[in-house]
């Protein structure tokens, strides 16, 4: 069980918060004008990788807000945690 | 008679206090401080049950949670029984009892002990091999093993208990209250940090509190002396809560443990009621010492399993601490000093020591020397190698070792003994540790698994970090305790400790005996009777992976997960595949460390609070009412009104008819309501929704579907512009979290620039929805001033009224096909609200229907549940819903995904409608439908999704989705069901009012 810290409201636990999946894949702003092959890049594929992976996390039990969080996945360290629209930290 | 074992007065057990109890209905003696097994161990009883395969007598071997063998049934019989209770933490209360549990039918005469004769045709993965072949001899063997092969057995009746959850935050939690746990959590909230000390057991002090070896000293005090003196003292510090019969289940990530707290088990049945029995603890620390020790290792050898076999450690304890003598004739067996302590304290306490067989050459410490002068005989490098007594240790056979320790010599000597205590070495207890995510080493000259790290948030100290003498555990606990806390001082700075135990210890995983291996039974799990014959087939099957092994043999995979012999398995492993352990690696140890009861698992969340419920405003009516209630989500709805004993199916009858022939009126209150503000509302809803809204007039309300980004349908409802800024969004009752999690999502990553803010409003109003021809005449009668006529209050349009004082608002939309308003009033006047209706509606007879009512109305007018009709695996042109989708929007959520070429196939399930040549046979929602019936195997088209008899139009009617239905209009399909299959034609699925006629009749 994580201790997250939310950048709202500081640290809760994990049962407040719902994961969201791979942070920083951005909707198209142009769905029209992708081929299938491109939409369906957008729409399908995710990441799963061992070790640090970039994620989108909810505290949605809380304040309802969407964040980003940097987690190694092998071991389950929250290496950061930053707001949304913010730059991922330098690796 | 029963012997009387007791040696000397322990002030631990107090003697005053005489305790009577019941073990496989006779009645014991015990004293207050007892635990179950060392009563039984002062009655002489040693065979407390029958291993799991073999049936082979078992006993008592150890004195704590570790024990594989003296597993009993708490209580049996009553509605506080419990199974698999270690006898070793069962406290004696008066009244108390307790059985044995693996045997059939008792534990003297065991019908399963005729596998033991049988074990050459019961080698490892026997169950695998043999009960799966052949498969319909399963429920022949099923009967066998039930009967044979007892785990106890579950309450049947309600548990009488309540438990308890509670959450714990703490700067410092200190696991284990040895010598090491109680330094550790004094010095901690010496130095503020708010500590809890949690400890298994009753009592604080672990082994050192017993601890009588006249060889050590601390600051010239006998260890216990000076260990009950740092104990006094801790009552004095602040910060420090201490916890027994506490006992750590798991330890997860982000130093996030769970405890169980004890309260009443060891209390007589009239102390325990009402009473919470145990209290789950999570604790949340911002740093944890583990301070958990060390388990006793046993030796492995030929016939090592049979009652009066302890582990030297348990006997040492049951004398000094509990005063009782295990047997009078005793023989210890060792690779290390430790036994020899165990000796010098039966000695010291007058009790019979016969011989000490030791496999080492030969050791020199002070110990050594007493037990000599006091006439023990010692026998240098012999091992065990048989065993005799069935249902107690009578004696023992020994033979010399070779040097090299692979086999013995020379002639056998038969030694008389009743009790042999086993000393095979220490090995940490490192589960929590692992469970914490962290990995082990193997330290090749202790011969153990320790932990690889300590952290600033966890260390692991004392003998569970790997130091088993006095001197160095105080040593390396003063400098990880001033490094994890970040001190200066501590008390354990000037201790002065004079010590006299060598760490010599010869290892040998499996000892040799005159026998082959394959005529012996050197156990290496005791519960679950696996050999060491075992692992070695299991290797010679050509298993490596140490996870493999340990599920063919089952090692380690009772409910004492081979806390004793995990070690050994892993040794031998590693001897015959000749790798190295530390490659080797260990199984996981899982979660929990002991058993939990499902009773501290649920705590308070049982019965009303096992899941939540919500009600509307309007229950208490549907409840005198005598409505039947059905779960939608967390909710509770209304189902239907049966009166004068109708069934479901002419309740709803009833009130179908009622709603198109007269009126009807339904508790709307569930369905989700999302009230959306911000100059960007309306550019909002265009993104969210498949339609346009931006032409959308105030006052108006508006059909919206929304999909996902998948183009799946996801969500439908109306939704009402309020003002130029301002909507009130409707979901489905089950939808409505999701939905606005959804729509956060986006508003929040995706479209942050938009001005627009979305509240949760479903719990604010109660909507009462009332339908059918005299619905409006209703309205008037409650609201007399407002001007119903179809010009001024149109069919999707809303308005604002006043009932007496009452502010509310009425739409005016439909889910039935017929004339309805939804009057929406602040939820505290709901049930108000719902009583004027019904007042007002008597003179036409205003029938309230329940859910199961309004899905056959929208039923007949095809119209969509989300969820029910559509499981997102279809598009709204799979439903036929081609007009609902925007051309000429640029984008909105899913658009997309529409002209994907998997989207676009002709050939996708489509929604239609379905018509049964005979009118009265109803489909059974989930049938399949097929167009063949003689082919194998048939093609399955697709399958009905509602289904229900239509009062109004006579006829059984059904959806459904088929592949390619679109164009399936008016031809014939199959519906086959078990006894019969059922002709079915495909039909418009708008089944009655098709010209929307009734809306404004
Ligand atoms: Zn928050």
């Amino acid at each position: 069980m994580f201790l997250i810290n939310c950048p709202y409201c500081g640290e809760r636990d994990q049962q407040e918060f719902k994961a969201g999946g791979e942070a920083h894949i951005e909707r198209p702003k142009q769905p029209t004008e992708l081929s299938d092959d491109e939409w369906a890049e957008y729409l399908f594929m995710r990441k799963n990788i061992k070790g640090v992976q970039f994620e989108r996390w909810n505290h949605a039990h809380g304040c309802r807000k969407w964040f980003n969080m940097v987690r190694d996945t092998s071991n389950d360290e929250i290496k950061a945690i930053y707001k949304m629209g913010e730059k991922p930290p330098a690796q | 008679m029963n012997k009387n074992l007791r040696v000397k007065s322990s002030e631990y057990i107090d003697e005053t206090n005489r305790i009577s109890f019941k073990f496989n209905g006779k009645t014991y003696h015990g004293f207050k401080g007892d635990t179950l097994a060392s009563a039984l161990l002062a009655n002489d009883v040693h065979l407390v049950g029958r291993s799991f395969k073999y049936h082979r007598p078992r006993g008592i071997m150890t004195s704590g949670s570790e024990e594989p063998n003296a597993i009993v049934q708490v209580n049996p019989g009553t509605n506080r029984t419990e199974p698999n209770v270690r006898a070793t933490e069962v406290e004696i209360y008066e009244g108390l009892e307790a059985s044995s549990q693996n045997c059939w039918p008792s534990v003297e005469f065991d019908i399963g002990g005729i596998n033991n004769f049988l074990s050459p045709f019961f080698p490892a993965g026997f169950y695998y091999k043999t009960f799966m072949w052949p498969a319909s001899f399963w429920e022949k063997y099923e009967f066998f093993i039930r009967h044979s092969a007892g785990l106890g057995k579950s309450p049947t009746t309600t548990d009488p208990d309540i438990y308890d959850h509670r959450n714990v935050h703490c700067d410092v939690l200190v696991v284990g209250a040895g010598i090491s746990g109680i330094m550790a959590a004094k010095n901690a909230a010496k130095n503020n940090f708010k500590t809890l000390l949690v400890e298994e057991k009753n009592e604080l002090g672990g082994s050192t509190i017993y601890e009588n070896n006249e060889f050590n000293k601390i600051d010239n005090k006998a260890p216990s002396e000076w260990l009950k003196k740092e104990i006094e003292e801790l009552k004095n510090i602040k910060n420090l809560e201490i916890k027994t019969r506490t006992s750590v289940a798991a330890y997860h990530q982000y130093n996030y443990l769970l405890a169980r707290e004890n309260l009443t088990d060891h209390l007589e049945a009239k102390d325990k009621t009402n009473k919470i029995r145990q209290r789950l603890l999570k604790i949340r620390a911002k740093k944890v010492i583990l301070a958990t020790g060390a388990l006793e290792r046993p030796l492995i050898f030929n016939n090592n399993d049979r009652p009066g076999i302890m582990l030297s450690s348990a006997i040492k304890k049951y004398s000094e601490f509990y005063g009782v003598a295990c047997g009078s004739k005793n023989v210890f067996f060792t690779n290390n000093d430790s036994a020899y302590e165990s000796a010098i304290s039966l000695f010291n306490k007058g009790i019979n020591v016969e011989a000490i067989i030791d496999i080492r050459e030969q050791s020199e410490s002070k110990i050594i020397k007493k037990v000599k002068e006091a006439g023990i005989k010692i026998y240098w490098s012999h091992s065990i190698v048989d065993t005799t007594g069935y249902k107690r240790l009578n004696s023992i056979s020994i033979m010399k070792l070779s040097n090299d320790g692979t086999s013995v010599t020379g002639s056998k000597i038969s030694i008389s003994c009743d009790c042999l205590g086993v000393a095979g070495g220490w090995t940490p207890a490192v589960h929590l540790y692992t469970q914490s995510g962290n990995k082990l080493k193997f330290d090749d000259e202790k011969k153990v698994f320790l932990p690889n790290q300590n952290t600033s948030e966890q260390i692991s100290v004392g003998s569970c970090g790997g130091d088993f003498k006095i001197d160095e555990i105080i040593k390396n606990l003063n400098q990880k305790l001033k490094d994890t806390l970040n001190i200066k001082e501590t008390d354990l700075d000037n201790i002065k400790v004079e010590i006299d135990q060598e760490n010599s210890k010869r290892n040998i995983w499996l000892l040799p005996s005159d026998k082959p291996l394959g005529k012996t039974k050197p156990f290496v799990d005791y519960q679950n009777d696996a050999t060491a014959k075992d692992i070695k087939l299991a290797l010679r099957e050509g298993f490596r992976s140490i996870e493999h092994v340990k599920r063919y043999t089952t090692t380690g995979m009772g409910t004492d997960q081979g806390k004793l012999g995990n070690m050994h398995a892993l040794g031998i492993i590693a001897d015959t595949a000749g790798v190295k352990m530390g490659e080797l690696g260990t199984t996981t140890f899982r979660p929990p460390y002991t058993p939990l009861t499902f009773g501290t698992i649920v705590g308070r969340n049982v019965g009303k609070f096992f899941d939540i419920f919500r009600r509307t405003p309007m229950n208490d009516w549907h409840v005198e009412n005598k409505a039947e209630f059905e779960n939608v989500g967390q909710w509770k709805r209304a189902w239907y009104y049966p009166i004068n004993g109708e069934t479901m199916h002419q309740a709803v009858q009833r009130e179908s008819k009622a709603a198109r022939e007269s009126a009807g009126i339904l508790d709307a209150s569930t369905l989700g309501k999302i009230d959306i503000q911000g100059s960007d509302a309306s550019e909002f809803l265009n993104r969210v929704y498949t339609n346009a809204w931006s032409k959308l007039a105030i006052g108006k309300c508006r059909y919206g579907l929304m999909l996902n980004e998948d183009g799946m349908v996801y969500d439908d409802g109306v939704t009402t512009r309020l003002g130029e800024n301002h909507y009130l969004m409707t979901t489905t009752t089950g939808g409505a979290a999701n939905v606005l999690g959804k729509l956060e999502d986006y508003l929040q990553t995706e479209w942050p620039e938009l001005d627009v803010y979305l509240t949760s409003v479903t719990d604010h109003y109660a909507t009462a929805s009332l339908c059918g021809p005299n619905s409006k005449k209703i309205i008037k009668k409650i609201v007399p001033d407002l001007d119903l006529s179809d010009e001024s209050f149109p069919h999707m349009s809303f308005k604002e009224a006043k009932i007496g004082n009452i502010q509310c608002r009425i739409m005016r939309i439909s889910f039935t096909g017929e004339h309805s308003y939804e009057i929406n009033v602040q939820a505290s006047y709901g049930k108000d609200l719902w009583e004027k209706c019904i007042e007002a509606g008597k003179e036409f007879n205003i029938t309230p229907y329940g859910t199961e009512t309004m899905h056959l109305l929208r039923a007949e007018k095809g119209f969509i549940i989300v969820g029910q009709d559509t499981d997102g695996t279809m598009t709204p042109i799979d439903l036929q819903m081609d007009w609902i989708v925007s051309k000429k929007k640029y984008d909105f959520i899913g658009k997309r995904s529409l002209y994907r070429s998997d989207t676009m196939r002709e050939d996708r399930k489509q929604l239609v409608g379905l018509l049964t040549d005979d009118p009265n046979i109803v489909l059974e929602e989930g049938a399949q439908i097929v167009s063949e019936l003689n082919q194998s195997p048939v093609e399955m088209l697709g399958h009905v999704t509602s289904s229900y008899f239509s009062p109004n139009l006579k006829k059984s009617i059904a959806l459904a989705v088929v592949r390619g239905g679109k164009d399936m209009m008016g031809k014939k399909l199959f519906v086959p069901m078990e006894n019969k299959n059922i002709n079915v034609t495909v039909a418009n699925p708008v089944f009655y009012d098709e010209k929307n006629e009734r809306l404004n009749a």
